[in-house]
């Protein structure tokens, strides 16, 4: 089945140069961008099956063998993250089609989005699948590149002045990425992830600290983890809502999976434990504060991602079985979660002409469909109780717990408060966007669905009320993540058992190392 | 095997005047910094291989040869460099033509809720008199034209 591994990353690709080619054609493009994402996530869905059954699946790309070519691997952790992403991919696409943006609407004229979408999604999964540090380099590239390009469609003054800001920063962590690149070659010559399980074991511990600071550095700014968090907030709101809805679940989560794989292949035993455990304190504590403050719903969600990274490295910084496996059930969950939240929120610009929480009111009655849209992820985004955002924190809080140390209470606490606040602001966005009477500058149920059919809206005619003037194409992706998450909760048992698995083969290392290296690392 | 110093000084060189660079204001000037930092982070992966004659077999003894792998990441780092440097490039340009400058601008949300909280008029109260003290026009970003209102507070401010 190994021949299964790396069609996440060529299909993509190939689909990219198929849509290239299909310029000018919106419908071709369509169809081909949707049938090669819906075969990704088929794909991905067998890849996890295998790999939870047969151990982790390996191939030496074009045949070379294993520390002179490049691998893909494909782990638990990396099949999980790759399901979920092709799954949430997949729905932001029919979103963004149903936006009408692939056909000419004024502000995103661009075909180009299909190709530069699927070029997104390969360089996701390629992070996801590399089992060298190397091709993790280019796999970020492939992704930063194409969101560059997405954060910048149609080139609009505001959209300028904040990609300006995201690429400047995304290239410093790249530079810093590639330096650290540089060390670890220079000092162990090798870059292959298995052969520098041993490898690095040998080197003086200063210099391995070194090594560790430097990626850690590289991928907290991709992660916006929070003192290096200060360009996401700026940059993301700006685009197109379905861009910053697949912004804001898959690009940190790849940087929190490229710290996930670090800390616990190469750099086992917790020596920066201490120094993640205060930033995820930090993280989660200074982002909920930010989103408290904001006066917009996409600044705010923008906020409480970065606040519920935070979480992710809570778990990674216990270092147990148990806070790891709580840290991946999270990420699962927050990807699917704050995906969902974010297309909600185009939904309300769509319908109330704006994000900003002082010119929306009354939605819940206008619309009382996008209020369950927005309503459920957002209890579930909050941690409340049965919802799959309650269980995963329940985990980590657990974890802390089980952990005892000082700082490990510390964070118990600020886990609980950042949950708090979170429903606080959450909370917030529901009184005054949803429940407030209507503002005298709101398009009333007639003007909207006016306006939505003057802009030309897939089906505005179809059922009489205000639910109506919102594309069925844009409400049926957002539903889906919405049901998606809901399943979470209802499957928990199984993905908790499933994540444990992953964080184990984690922690013990050698299935890793093995299904590289079958006959012992070189 | 121990580096070569010559390198290593040109690396920090290069670094320090690439960061220096990536600190201004405009964006020409960043690129610049960005391209001499990817020059100096190249230079050092090629530090971190053995040098020697053409790793090409029949013309070199193999104990001869230089380490053909950072040549080939360095390689694939360039070819990527060109491309961010044809991105920057474009996105200087179209913001020449839109501002008449290329310079990096604050995030102008973010100055607005921090006028409110000096006004102590937390998000809180949005829903009673916010931006009465500034107007239509320079309410937050929204509406038929984002891109103007903005740009239109960040100059106010």
């Amino acid at each position: 089945m190994t021949y299964l591994v790396p069609l996440p990353v060529v299909m993509p690709l190939l689909g990219a140069a198929l849509t290239l080619l299909l310029l000018g054609r919106p419908h071709a493009q369509r169809w081909v961008s949707l049938t090669v994402l819906a075969a990704t996530v088929a794909v991905s869905a067998a890849l996890l099956v295998q790999s939870s059954l047969h151990g982790p699946l390996v191939v030496e790309v074009g045949g070379w063998v294993a520390p002179l070519g490049i691998v893909l691997v494909a782990d638990q952790l990396a099949a999980l993250m790759l399901v979920v992403s092709a799954a949430v991919t997949l729905c932001v696409l029919v979103y963004s089609i149903g936006q009408g943006m692939a056909d000419g609407h004024e502000e995103t004229p661009l075909s180009v989005y299909h190709p530069t979408y699927l070029v997104l999604t390969a360089g996701v999964c390629n992070a996801f699948l590399s089992g060298d540090l190397f091709n993790l380099y280019v796999g970020f590239e492939i992704l930063l590149v194409a969101s560059y390009v997405l954060l910048t469609l149609g080139s609009t003054e505001n959209r300028i002045r904040a990609g300006t800001t995201y690429v400047v920063v995304s290239l410093l962590s790249s530079v810093i990425f590639l330096i650290a690149i540089g060390l670890v070659y220079a000092s162990t010559g090798t870059l292959n992830l298995a052969q520098l399980v041993d490898r690095l074991d040998t080197l003086p511990d200063d210099l391995r600290l070194l090594l560790q600071g430097m990626l850690l550095l590289a991928f907290g700014i991709k992660a916006a983890v929070f003192p290096l968090s200060a360009w996401l907030p700026d940059s993301y709101p700006t685009a197109p809502a379905p861009v910053t809805a697949v912004f804001a679940g898959l690009l940190t989560k790849v940087g929190v999976y490229a710290i996930i794989r670090t800390e616990t292949l190469l750099f086992p035993g917790g020596r920066t434990a201490t120094l993640l455990l205060v930033t995820a304190v930090l993280t989660m504590v200074v982002g909920i504060l930010g989103a408290v403050a904001q006066s917009d719903i996409k600044r705010l969600l923008s906020f409480t991602l970065i606040s519920h990274i935070g979480y992710m490295l809570f778990g990674v910084g216990l270092t147990s079985s148990l806070g790891l496996s709580a840290a991946i059930f999270y990420v699962v969950h927050h990807i699917t979660i704050q995906t969902t939240l974010f297309l909600a929120a185009g939904l309300v610009e769509r319908r109330g002409g704006s994000t900003a929480l002082d010119r929306l009111g009354g939605l819940a009655r206008l619309s009382p469909v996008l209020a369950v849209l927005f309503f459920v992820p957002a209890l579930n985004l909050a941690g409340i109780p049965p919802f799959s955002g309650f269980l995963g924190k329940l985990g980590l809080i657990q974890a802390g717990v089980d952990d005892g140390g000082v700082l490990a209470w510390i964070l118990v606490a600020g886990g609980l408060v950042t949950s708090l606040l979170t429903l606080y602001a959450i909370a917030r966005v529901w009184n005054l966007a949803f429940w407030r009477t209507p503002h005298v500058d709101m398009p009333a149920a007639d003007d909207a669905e006016q306006a939505a059919r003057t802009e030309g809206a897939v089906e505005p005619d179809r059922g009489g009320q205000s639910g109506a003037v919102l594309p069925k194409l844009m409400i049926a992706p957002t539903l889906a993540l919405v049901v998606l998450g809901l399943a979470l909760t209802v499957v928990a048992g199984p993905l908790f058992d499933l994540s444990t698995d992953a964080a184990d083969d984690l922690l013990r290392r050698t299935p890793y190392v093995d299904a590289v290296f079958p006959g012992g690392a070189p | 095997m121990s580096a070569n110093l010559t390198y290593v000084i040109v690396v920090g060189v290069l670094v320090a005047a690439g960061v220096t660079l990536l600190l201004e204001r405009s964006l020409t000037r960043v690129l610049m910094g960005v391209i001499l930092l990817g020059n100096g982070a190249n230079l050092l992966l090629l530090t971190g291989g053995r040098a020697g004659g053409a790793p090409i077999v029949g013309t070199t003894d193999p104990e001869q040869m230089s380490d053909p792998l950072p040549q080939a990441m360095i390689l694939t780092a360039i070819v990527i460099t060109l491309g961010m440097t044809a991105f920057l490039l474009a996105l200087a340009y179209r913001s020449w033509h839109l501002n008449g400058h290329d310079e990096v601008q604050d995030d102008v949300e973010d100055r607005r809720i921090m006028d409110l909280a000096i006004r102590d008029e937390g998000p809180g109260t949005a829903d009673i008199e916010v931006g009465t003290g500034d107007g239509d026009d320079d309410g937050p970003a929204g509406g038929a034209r984002p891109g103007v209102d903005v740009v239109e507070a960040g100059r106010a401010g």
